[in-house]
């Protein structure tokens, strides 16, 4: 897989700019002559198209190609970064030039001699964007708008988007990586807007992964996205207002794992805890969650969003236990607060794109399954919350407080689900959200592959999942109190 | 530090002139009518910067930025492709133009498509002032940001940081169509940021503040910056939730400027023609009490917003959007004011410096005014459905008991929904905060749902 993948890169990235792997080698000797620890140049191709269906047409299509190398010099806790969107030598030397200003002078380091990790495939090498050709995709997209439409009378819009990515990346670094990896991404989205007696509401669901787009034909996947949107949107033309304030809460299985994301993940990254900015910094070997909750980050599960044959940094993704039976037992790291902190990289390092640098990041973070029944676990509240779905998170780093927002939640009253309520907030304090799950439920599962992760102005694709969650206490944010 | 070799900032002298984009995208849009396009757009910009960072006294990142962009959307007949590319040779333009060509062929005829009315496009340019590159090296960066971080590390109680950031960005755009249209446009933007931390363990908190400007000149001083940051930890220091309650909420010019963010959201064009809007059919009714005016500015000198074309070359003209607290207006594009049955507003790409005009009171005043509730000084997370107006975000800030500053609040939510809060509005700040495109003052709000404890 990895001989594929640094054959396709090289003919995608360096034959195209006059390039072999021995200039990339004089490029590093060369930033290396400075006193810097250490270097890397990532090369990136990527070519990405969007269709957008709307009043049940497909109206708008766009295509774009990107390609450039980002140049890293590290000294210390110091970095020197530059990058160009042309490959070629010269443009390549300027970058390096302005990477290493960084450095002080000094002794020169070396450069290792190239070795290349090996790891199994976790997707195909395809290009997306070819798997299908553009009168199918726009098919694809009314099959879309037809089902939605189907799926109940209350419907008034539908607004459906296919999206394709093909990435080509090569990683060369000082330590003497040569990594490379062959990276396609497609998501799929159906968004709607139901009315009924002069009430509207919106549904929203879709799914994607590392595949090429003949995966949403599998199984009815496209229009299954479009019913479920429309559920939704139907679901919340009944929804009262939602209680405020701190009461019993039981989360769906799959996505609501962004209660993860948020309430421990980001504490969970590396370079806050280096800093010491984390409210989990020097944390590790204590309860963080209830006993019988594990939580992984794991990159390396076949086809999902999240996953990564090779990190950024070129380091093999891994399957990393971050919290085991409640204890936390590790943070993520990229090469960089590996190597301050004197542990290893955990293949964690990401980024945006050759124009930014690389971080600790997630991949796919959820929860491992436990011992409930979902049934089990909605019937032991006698008045709560159950949240299925929910919009994006965010957290507070430093104290810890986090937010993720659900869009479709009903009351629990005596055991049993009522009646629907309107989205609302849900605000927690990271270190001990997770110590107050009181139930694990057997049914884990992952999101359909939606993930999108910021973090200091970087986007990049993540997953989630869980099983059903008993949380004992949360704020929830509606307006109906008392 | 003997890192710091004098190197001066090639966003000057890197960047293309304008004239140079001018002639791409000429090149692009010939290129799109030989291959049969009946009306086409295009534009490219470049830009280029240079970020330094420093944490705990050193220096921890230096970064140079350099940015290039050229979009090309079609029309061929009322069939619409777009495609982008950062390569600039003659062959990528080529293949780009073609590649937007290609998409054309599989889109559906939309007769609302295509570019704007000719006679809607900017003919007069003024010099707004925007362009004021800074020749800053990268030492002189780093001395900045270390000079920011250090005013705000002095102060008694700051116990870490994430650090202190100085940026540099200048960039030049052009953008042309078939109609004749094509201009190009230049601008600089600068910025100083420095977040802090104080205490230890679980009670820590952490703040920031930042001042951004189009010329280094008015920016605040890098050390005052520093001292602010490190001020508003100190004032976190001690949070704790509060018991659910409904009361008056004041929110801090920064956080004022996200209700006018969601006003413009509910007023776009591309929300309301999808019938996506908590505002649909409110042109011309009262949404704020009466002394509440939003309007745009898009001339303002130096303004981050300004601009005299928008990303479709309509000429941008200063309009209230809220007068008197009554609708006045939508956000268009042609796009969209085609679908409504209405003229483009200039508002392709977003506003133009959006501005709530202050009121006359001072923040304090306006918290002696609310006597018992909450000012919200910091929000997170998404929580607004722009179809329902339905509002629910987490919160942080501090709780007020007979008109002074009791304590600082975290863990809670406030909630309620858009319309109410709009028509809630009780008293304005004369505290306008300048440092982005919408420009806020602090709002009191008469009453909204506070999730605590």
């Amino acid at each position: 897989m990895t001989d594929n993948a640094i054959a396709i890169a090289q003919e995608h990235l360096l034959a195209p700019a006059g390039l072999e792997t021995h200039s990339l080698e004089r490029v590093l000797d060369r930033l290396m002559g400075h006193a810097v620890d250490a270097a890397d140049l990532y090369f990136e191709a990527s070519r990405q198209e969007s269709w957008v269906l709307e009043d049940g047409i497909v109206r708008e299509g766009s295509y774009s190609i990107d390609r450039g190398v980002g140049v890293r010099a590290m000294a210390g806790e110091r970095t020197g970064f530059a990058y160009a969107d042309d490959i070629r030598m010269p443009a390549l030397e300027q970058a390096s030039n302005a990477a290493r200003a960084i450095a002080r002078a000094g002794q020169s380091g070396r450069v290792a001699a190239w070795r290349s990790p090996t790891m199994p495939a976790l997707y195909a090498a395809v290009d997306p964007l070819a798997t299908l050709g553009d009168d199918a995709k726009v098919d694809l997209l009314q099959s879309c708008d037809r089902a939605a439409r189907a799926a109940d009378p209350a419907v008034r819009q539908v607004i459906a988007s296919l999206a394709g990515q093909y990435e080509v990346v090569l990683v060369a670094a000082s330590d003497g990586t040569l990594s490379a990896d062959v990276r396609p991404l497609v998501r799929l989205n159906v968004s709607v807007i139901a009315e009924r007696n002069g009430r509207r509401e919106q549904g929203t669901a879709g799914g994607g992964g590392r595949h090429g787009y003949e995966w949403f034909l599998e199984g009815d996947r496209a229009a299954e996205y479009a019913r479920e949107a429309v559920r939704q949107a139907v679901v919340n033309l009944e929804a009262d207002d939602a209680p405020a304030g701190t009461l019993p809460v039981v989360l769906g299985p799959g996505w609501p794992g962004v209660l993860l994301h948020e309430a421990v993940g980001h504490g969970l990254e590396g370079d806050f805890n280096r800093k010491g900015t984390s409210a989990f910094s020097g944390r590790i070997g204590e309860r963080v969650a209830a006993p019988g909750c594990t939580v992984v980050d794991d990159g390396t599960l076949p086809g999902r969003r999240g996953s990564l044959s090779v990190d950024d940094e070129g380091t093999p993704s891994r399957c990393n236990t971050l919290i085991d039976d409640g204890i936390l037992v590790g943070y993520m790291q990229d090469r960089m607060n590996a190597r301050l902190t004197g542990g290893e990289s955990t293949g964690n390092g990401r980024r945006e794109s050759y124009a930014h640098l690389p971080m600790p990041r997630m991949t796919n973070t959820y929860m491992l399954a436990g011992p409930h029944d979902p049934g089990e676990i909605i019937a032991s509240v006698s008045d709560g919350l159950y949240a299925v779905n929910f919009g994006g998170g965010q957290v507070d780093i430093t104290s810890g407080k986090f937010v993720f927002s659900a869009s479709e939640a009903y009351r629990i009253e005596n055991g049993r689900l009522t009646h629907p309520v309107r989205g609302a907030t849900l605000i927690g304090n990271g270190p001990e959200a997770l110590t107050r799950i009181s139930m694990v439920g057997n049914d884990l599962e992952l999101d359909t592959g939606i993930g999108v992760c910021g973090k200091e102005g970087q986007s990049v694709p993540v997953g989630v999942g869980q099983p059903t969650l008993r949380l004992d206490g949360i704020t929830v944010g509606g307006t109906a109190t008392g | 530090m003997s890192a710091r070799h004098a190197q001066s900032v090639e966003a000057v002298e890197g960047l293309p002139a304008g004239s140079e984009l001018e002639r791409l995208v000429e090149q692009a849009l010939h290129i799109a009518t030989d291959a049969g396009a009946s009306a086409a757009e295009a534009s490219a910009s470049a830009a280029m910067g240079l970020s330094a960072s420093v944490r705990m006294g050193e220096v921890e990142t230096l970064e140079h930025h350099r940015q290039r962009d050229l979009g090309i959307t079609v029309h061929f007949g009322q069939r619409t492709g777009s495609a982008s590319t950062s390569d600039f040779r003659p062959e990528a333009v080529r293949s780009v133009v073609e590649a937007a060509c290609r998409i054309a062929r599989y889109t559906a005829e939309d007769r609302y498509a295509g570019l704007p009315d000719a006679d809607r496009l900017a003919t007069a340019f003024p010099d707004l002032d925007l362009h004021h590159p800074w020749d800053l090296s990268a030492e002189g960066a780093i001395d900045l940001a270390l000079a920011c971080e250090n005013a705000a590390r002095a102060e008694p109680g700051i116990t870490n940081s994430e650090g202190a950031g100085v940026d540099t960005h200048a960039g030049v755009m052009a953008l042309g169509n078939t109609h004749g249209f094509l201009a190009s446009e230049r601008g600089s933007r600068h910025s100083i940021g420095c977040a802090v931390i104080a205490g230890e363990g679980d009670a820590m908190q952490r703040d920031f503040w930042h001042t951004s400007a189009r010329a280094a000149a008015d920016l605040e001083p890098a050390a005052d910056v520093g001292r602010q940051a490190a001020a508003r930890t100190l004032a976190r220091m001690g949070a704790r939730q509060i018991p659910t309650t409904a009361c008056p909420v004041l929110f801090t010019p920064e956080m004022a400027r996200s209700l006018v963010a969601h006003l413009v959201a509910g007023v776009r064009g591309s929300a309301l023609y999808r019938e996506a809007s908590f505002l649909q059919g409110r042109l011309g009714e009262r949404l704020f009490p009466e002394f509440v005016r939003i309007h745009e500015q898009p001339h303002l000198p130096r303004g981050l917003g300004s601009c005299s074309f928008d990303r479709e070359g309509v000429a941008t003209s200063a309009r209230d959007l809220v007068r008197s607290g009554v609708l006045e207006g939508y956000v268009l594009d042609s796009y969209s004011a085609r679908r409504l049955g209405m003229a483009t507003t200039g508002n392709a790409g977003g506003v133009h410096n959006l501005t709530l005009d202050p009121g006359t009171a001072s923040f304090d005043e306006l918290v002696e005014r609310m006597g018992q509730g909450l000012i919200v000084s910091e929000m997170m997370g998404m929580g607004v459905n722009m179809v329902t107006g339905d509002y629910s975000r987490g919160a942080a800030g501090y709780w007020v008991e007979n008109g002074r500053i009791s304590h600082p609040v975290q863990e809670i939510t406030v909630a309620g929904s858009l319309a109410d809060m709009f028509a809630g509005i009780v008293a304005l700040g004369n505290d306008l905060d300048t440092r982005a495109n919408i420009r806020a003052p602090s709002i009191l709000i008469d009453r909204m749902t506070v999730a605590g404890s």
